[in-house]
């Protein structure tokens, strides 16, 4: 193939001078970084409230956390981002001010933190409620006949228990997140992705850039299975076959 | 703040348009990824030791990295890979559209590789010896008596794949391909009018994703009744 690899390009100043293209790419992933722990939160937040709402005894919190799951699964994420950052605020007048008066990268920011924030907690909720229904029925019941009420027995029986066997679930879903973070690209947020096809339409070496990008993605996602693999180990569930037969 | 309808009547031909060919990748798409996705399956099962490595770092490739980033790696390769096939003085005008198609089959082969996977491995080892004791190649048991079976298994997670293979398509955005999600944004930008057309994108994705999401449960609830 002819193509001519300039590996040097990364530490090349940018046109308007004092920073390097390698600075460019870094302050890119600093914002998929920011983003990602963000909306993390989030989604494990809401997400943990939304699948536990699931698995309750009332029809009315069961059906919210059903609507809840539905609406952000079934509309594309980059469809939600469009509608978090262009058509939300027109109808909150106080924040459509605030997002033509600060500056745009905050308004980019809090736009794909709350989009990628619910739409994974959609999924985490399913794989919290999956967690609560796998347990077997005798642990709500026996919680009950000791006299704990419903939230005692969330609090301290099923959920620490549900939490600990869908860490891989969660591990793969935090990992969708990080990679879904690049679409915020869409709405100009500058993150990595960003900066990556920024740098090839600067200096023409998109091959680069792109593999510079590549390797940063893969070093994340083997950073992040490292960190939950050393977790799932740590809490395993003993006398569960995941627990590795000990 | 007023909301216009004309204007989404007035750009339903081109919406339209837009809607086919989203609807035209993510067929095209899933038979292709499945298709080489199934092939990639085989590989990773296969006793040779180098096709296992390649097959499953090249999934794990596309797996850890972002579908937007793949799809921008492809709309600068492909016309370099055609040029260095072809032999072409500078490299050939391909077009957002049809690079889409190639990015989304091999990005979808790696994906629906793991769904052939598990399927296959669902399978008792007794039917592979049986095949084999039944004087059944290679090629002929995979082909006649694992690859039905498995198939049939992960129907179910195979549509939902498709499912959110429909959603994903909506990335070719960033190429400026017109699919659905682009031809809206074409017109919204156009004339000013983002709300009602991202509203309208969303609440046609919503009905449609999740018809098939409840007709694959249901389609879900009857196999399971039947094994």
């Amino acid at each position: 193939m002819n193509y001519h690899w300039n590996w040097g390009v990364f530490f090349q100043e940018t046109p308007e001078g004092g920073t390097f293209y390698w600075e460019i790419l870094l302050s890119g992933l600093g914002w998929t970084l920011a983003v990602s722990v963000v909306a993390w939160l989030i989604a494990m937040i809401a997400g943990s409230i939304v699948g536990t709402l699931r698995t309750t005894q009332n029809p009315w919190l069961t059906a919210f956390g059903h609507c809840w799951v539905e609406l952000f699964r079934n509309i594309p994420l980059l469809v939600q981002m469009f509608l978090w950052y262009f058509v939300i605020p027109e109808f909150v007048p106080p924040l459509k001010r605030w997002m033509v008066s600060t500056e745009p990268v905050y308004a980019q920011f809090i736009s794909a933190v709350l989009c990628l924030g619910l739409f994974t907690s959609a999924r985490i909720a399913e794989q919290v409620r999956a967690g609560i229904q796998s347990l077997p029925r005798g642990q709500r019941l026996a919680s009950m006949a000791l006299g704990l009420t419903p939230v005692q027995t969330y609090r301290h029986v099923l959920l620490p228990e549900a939490f600990r066997i869908i860490i891989p679930p969660l591990t793969s879903e935090t990992m969708n997140l990080i990679k879904n973070s690049s679409i915020a690209l869409t709405i100009g947020l500058a993150e990595l992705t960003f900066r990556a096809r920024e740098l090839g339409e600067y200096t023409f070496s998109f091959f680069e850039a792109f593999t510079a990008a590549t390797l940063v993605y893969i070093i994340i996602s083997m950073s992040a299975n490292r960190v939950m693999a050393v977790v799932e180990r740590r809490v395993a569930v003993p006398g569960l076959i995941t627990a590795g037969g000990k | 703040m007023d909301f216009d309808v004309a204007i989404i009547t007035g750009a339903l031909p081109y919406l339209w348009k837009g809607f086919l060919y989203t609807v035209e990748l993510t067929a095209v798409s899933a038979a292709g990824g499945l298709f080489f996705g199934t092939l990639l399956a085989l590989a990773r099962l296969s006793s040779l030791k180098p096709l296992q490595t390649v097959a499953a770092a090249y999934v794990n490739l596309m797996r850890s990295i972002p579908l937007v980033l793949v799809i921008f790696w492809f709309f600068f390769l492909v016309p370099l890979i055609l040029q260095s096939v072809t032999g072409a003085e500078r490299p050939p005008q391909v077009g957002a559209e049809r690079t889409a198609i190639i990015t989304f089959i091999l990005f979808e082969a790696a994906y629906f590789c793991e769904i052939m996977r598990a399927g296959i491995q669902s399978i008792p080892r007794g039917q592979v010896w049986s095949a084999y004791a039944l004087g059944l190649n290679y090629n002929q048991t995979m082909r006649l008596v694992i690859l039905p079976q498995a198939f049939r298994n992960m129907i179910p997670v195979l549509l939902t794949q498709i499912i959110i293979l429909f959603q994903d398509t909506s990335l070719v955005y960033v190429i400026s391909a017109t699919d659905f999600v682009g031809a809206a944004a074409k017109v919204a930008q156009r004339d000013s009018k983002l709300v009602e057309m991202y509203l309208f994108v969303a609440v046609v994705y919503f009905v449609l994703c999740y018809s098939l999401s409840f007709a694959v449960k249901h389609l879900q609830r009857k196999i399971a009744v039947i094994r």
